[in-house]
């Protein structure tokens, strides 16, 4: 199947929410048995599936309004496991490989602060359904930026090693930075002026983190982009290989 | 950076060096994160209870840790940690002499007594 050709602003929006969340939420797992130590693997398998949940609820509400305008019988799953790369919305940071500890914190630090002022925004959108999911997922966000943030001191702030791999890690992603609020026609249909402010709050709460942590933000804006209009890294396409590759090969199998 | 984990024991605090605070020194390396003891309140109105250890930086991370590890199953309301430096133990040695002087006096059970029926609760 394919979600390419939709109109609707709300449904592509809940997909790219959906997206960013799946992914995020993939490459994550990827570190499930891996984490520096027990308890952080833990706590980042935790946000992993934080993350997967909150996916679902975009999927499932997107997958109704589908079915509702198309009349094809769609579920979360199809959304997940039968679209393909072009068809995801999400940001190319999202797919990025993680790299070491420093650089998987790091984004998720970035993509969880993004998350917080989106998802207060949303929180109080006219539509109640969007607004629910929004607000459920808050409560978690909340933990995730805080958890991301501290490590981000930590290691920022840390021993020189952990400092130099900290500043790489910045290196690596900054160019994926602005892709988040370079936004989308359908991105502003739902949000209406309020785009300008999340992008505000969420650049104050970057540069106040990072200078606090002692790393140099880098000058270079240039914008690494077209995620959100499905043209993806290479990375995304081994993800999806990877992530739905039982249900292509046995469709419709449960477990 | 290689993280070195060593199991403690409960007991093993007091036996190893005679004050808890200097048992920080004889960790293996500098690399190594201390022990903390994690107390959970299940709900409102109930004591802390001891739930587990882990390993973690310091206070916050501790913190963090305790809520990912032993709260993910919505175990509780309310969380303390401790270093495990700070707990003193009993020394499982020690037992016979502490423990045992107990065992034959079920008179200090307050069992002996005929209750009248109007006091309930008991």
């Amino acid at each position: 199947m394919t979600t390419k050709q939709i109109k609707n602003p709300l449904i592509n929006f809940l997909l790219q929410l959906g997206d960013n969340a799946l992914i995020m939420g993939h490459r994550n797992s990827e570190w499930c048995g891996h984490g520096p130590v027990l308890e952080q693997d833990i706590a980042l398998t935790n946000i992993a599936l934080d993350q997967i949940g909150q996916a679902r609820n975009f999927y499932q509400y997107a997958a109704t309004l589908i079915s509702e305008s198309s009349g094809e019988k769609l579920t979360e799953d199809s959304l997940a496991y039968l679209r393909d790369s072009w068809d995801f919305k999400n940001c190319l940071l999202t797919e990025l490989p993680n790299g070491h500890w420093g650089q998987t914190i790091l984004k998720q630090f970035f993509v969880s602060t993004y998350q917080y002022y989106l998802y207060q925004e949303l929180e109080i959108n006219s539509d109640l359904k969007l607004a629910g999911i929004a607000s459920k997922s808050l409560k978690e966000i909340n933990y995730h930026v805080r958890w991301s943030s501290e490590w981000v001191l930590r290691l920022g702030d840390g021993t020189s090693e952990s400092k130099q791999k900290m500043l790489a890690a910045l290196e690596t992603l900054w160019p994926y930075i602005n892709e988040w609020t370079i936004f989308t026609d359908y991105e502003i249909e739902i949000l209406g002026n309020k785009h300008q402010s999340i992008k505000e709050k969420w650049e104050e709460k970057i540069h106040a983190v990072l200078n606090e942590a002692g790393l140099i933000i880098p000058s270079d804006a240039y914008a690494q982009r077209g995620g959100k209009q499905g043209n993806h890294t290479e990375h995304l396409g081994y993800i999806l290989a990877e992530m739905q590759f039982l249900q292509r090969a046995y469709p419709n199998s449960e477990w | 950076m290689k993280i070195g984990i060593r199991k403690f024991f409960y007991g093993d605090y007091g036996e190893e060096k005679n004050s808890a605070a200097e048992s920080t020194a004889s960790r293996e390396t500098i690399n190594e994160w201390p022990l903390w003891e994690v107390f959970i309140r299940s709900k409102q109105g109930l004591d802390h209870k001891h739930a587990g250890s882990l390993h973690a930086a310091d206070a916050a991370m501790a913190m963090e840790n305790a809520r990912d590890v032993y709260t993910r199953r919505n175990e509780g309301v309310s969380i303390w940690i401790v270093e495990s430096k700070y707990i003193h133990a009993s020394n499982p040695d020690d037992a016979d002499a502490l423990f045992d002087p107990a065992n034959d006096k079920i008179y200090r059970h307050p069992s002996f007594y005929d209750l009248p029926d109007e006091v309930k609760h008991m």
